[in-house]
């Protein structure tokens, strides 16, 4: 069970996507895991075939039990000796290329159901087993109403008949039961793994905090600009210029960008920008966009747009989830100034933007309406000093000044 | 389309993006971002939808005419009497 994000301590197998014999590829994704927090699609990291699964659907582990056994590609069932996946270090520091494998043609792509969170819990709660819905919903998903519209049925036979002999296969081919949650629990798990998360930040990172007032006013001009000349579907977000500003600044100040691990600094491998994504229904998460630095702007856009949508109704990968090297948060989205943000353990740094908004706004001894965000800088002092944060965030500024540069 | 189909088709945008909308729950008269929990993202995901559903053109000015149920279908219909008629 690999640890996928800071604040998990066990997982819950819901679906395996690979049966003994399988061969793998480093990248392939393999199982579907449902942390406290969501659904992760969790991803090999070497090349071989399925030897055992050793964890079933349904079972809960804690982080670091091996789910699986890989052989070695060629050899007769030799195992080799790391299980899948290699024992878990405190942070995934192996970085996935981020052009993710497609699954291979033998994954049970069928069985792939499109639910939603609340589908799912209601599902959990009636006890529906949702491969006997029909889903109404776009493409097919499973809704609440459709779950309800069979739980009666359903839950009444599950009484009166005796359970079904479980066929061969079932492990690797069935879709997998719902893990034993109600939603409250689930809730509840959520808030636990957050709450212990950011009590570890509180207790063990000295945080100092950093604040720039940032003119917007080119940059929200060239966005109009640029958004009219756009069709629709390819229109970008005040937002995405924000996370490209600071992609492209990170790389001048490595100093910021990794973990703090063992009592001392980690360089992050690469510019993995984690992106705070709240949740429908409550909770956050922060999954990273992989070597943002080397992303266009309409990369960004679609990168931001896949993980938002697939953070609030799909799923993420594990490699997502355990290796943001600096995460940024947007609560201007929701119309606050400024966020004086609390960092992701063992990250060192955690950047905000509030609204954007118009101010008065003093230059060259004139007083004049401007578009203004407040951009904020929490980070490690173990880590870097305020010196270094201060740098970073005017190097923000600049960037916002050439929006056309981005 | 009449106003009420439109309603129809932003409630398909809106189911689309976040699936776990119950259509009978919109209040039409209050600000979608803020009863339904949509951000901005999700917002341009929704306007998104509409107009691959309608062929109807959203310039982004237009947007904040969109934040009800009410004010969204009113809009379409008469965006749509504003252009030729694109649909079907």
């Amino acid at each position: 069970m690999p640890s996928l994000g800071a604040d998990m301590e066990s997982g819950t197998v819901l679906e395996w996507l690979v049966k003994p014999g399988d061969a793998v590829k480093r990248g392939d994704i393999v199982a579907v895991v449902d942390t406290s927090k969501a659904e992760i699609e969790v991803e090999i990291f070497e090349n071989g075939v399925i030897g055992e699964l050793l964890v079933g659907p349904g079972e809960r582990v804690p982080v670091g039990t091996p789910l699986a056994t890989v052989l070695a590609a060629g050899t007769n069932g030799a195992p080799v000796p790391t299980a899948v996946p290699p024992a878990p270090a405190p942070v995934a520091p192996v970085v996935v290329p981020p052009q993710v494998a497609p699954l291979p043609a033998h994954a049970p792509a069928a069985h792939r159901l499109r639910v939603s969170p609340l589908a799912r819990r209601t599902a959990e709660r009636l006890s529906v087993d949702l491969a006997t819905v029909t889903g109404s919903g776009p493409h097919g998903a499973i809704t609440r109403s459709d779950v309800e519209a069979v739980a009666a049925p359903v839950t009444a036979a599950a009484v009166t008949e005796a359970p079904p002999p479980v066929p061969h296969a079932a492990v690797t081919e069935a879709p997998p039961p719902a893990p034993p949650a109600a939603p409250a629990d689930r809730q509840k798990a959520m808030r636990d793994a957050i709450a212990a998360l950011m009590a570890r930040s509180k207790r063990e990172i000295p945080h100092y905090y950093l604040e720039l007032q940032i003119d917007m006013t080119r940059a929200v001009e060239w966005l109009h600009e640029e958004n009219v000349r756009r069709p629709l579907p390819e229109r970008l977000l005040p937002s995405v210029l924000l996370l490209a500003a600071v992609a492209r600044v990170v790389p001048d100040v490595p100093e910021l960008n990794g973990y703090w691990i063992d009592g001392g600094f980690r360089p992050g491998s690469g510019v993995h920008l984690g992106v705070a994504i709240s949740l429908r229904g409550g909770g956050l998460i922060a999954p990273a966009l992989h070597d943002a630095d080397r992303m266009s702007l309409d990369e960004l856009m679609d990168g931001v747009r896949d993980l938002v949508q697939r953070a609030r109704s799909g799923r993420l990968r594990g490699s997502e989830m355990s290796d943001p090297t600096i995460t940024v948060t947007n609560l201007g989205e929701r119309g606050v100034d400024l966020v004086h943000g609390v960092i992701y353990p063992p990250q060192v740094a955690l950047v905000g933007f509030g609204a954007v908004r118009e101010r008065p706004w003093a230059a060259e001894g004139m007083l004049g309406v401007r578009q203004v965000v407040c951009a904020t800088l929490a980070a490690d002092h173990r880590a870097t000093d305020g010196h270094t944060g201060s740098r970073f965030l005017t190097l923000i500024d600049r960037r916002l000044q050439k929006p056309e540069e981005l | 389309m009449n106003e009420h189909e439109f309603r129809e088709v932003v409630i398909r945008a809106l189911t689309e993006v976040a699936p776990e909308i119950e259509p009978a729950d919109v209040d039409p008269d209050v600000d979608l971002a803020d009863q339904l929990d949509i951000d901005s993202m999700d917002f341009l995901r929704v306007v998104v939808a509409i107009h691959e559903q309608t062929g109807i053109e959203i310039p982004e000015r237009d947007y904040p005419k969109l934040s009800t149920l009410a004010s969204a279908s009113a809009y379409l219909a008469e965006a749509q009497k504003r252009h030729a008629p694109v649909e079907p």
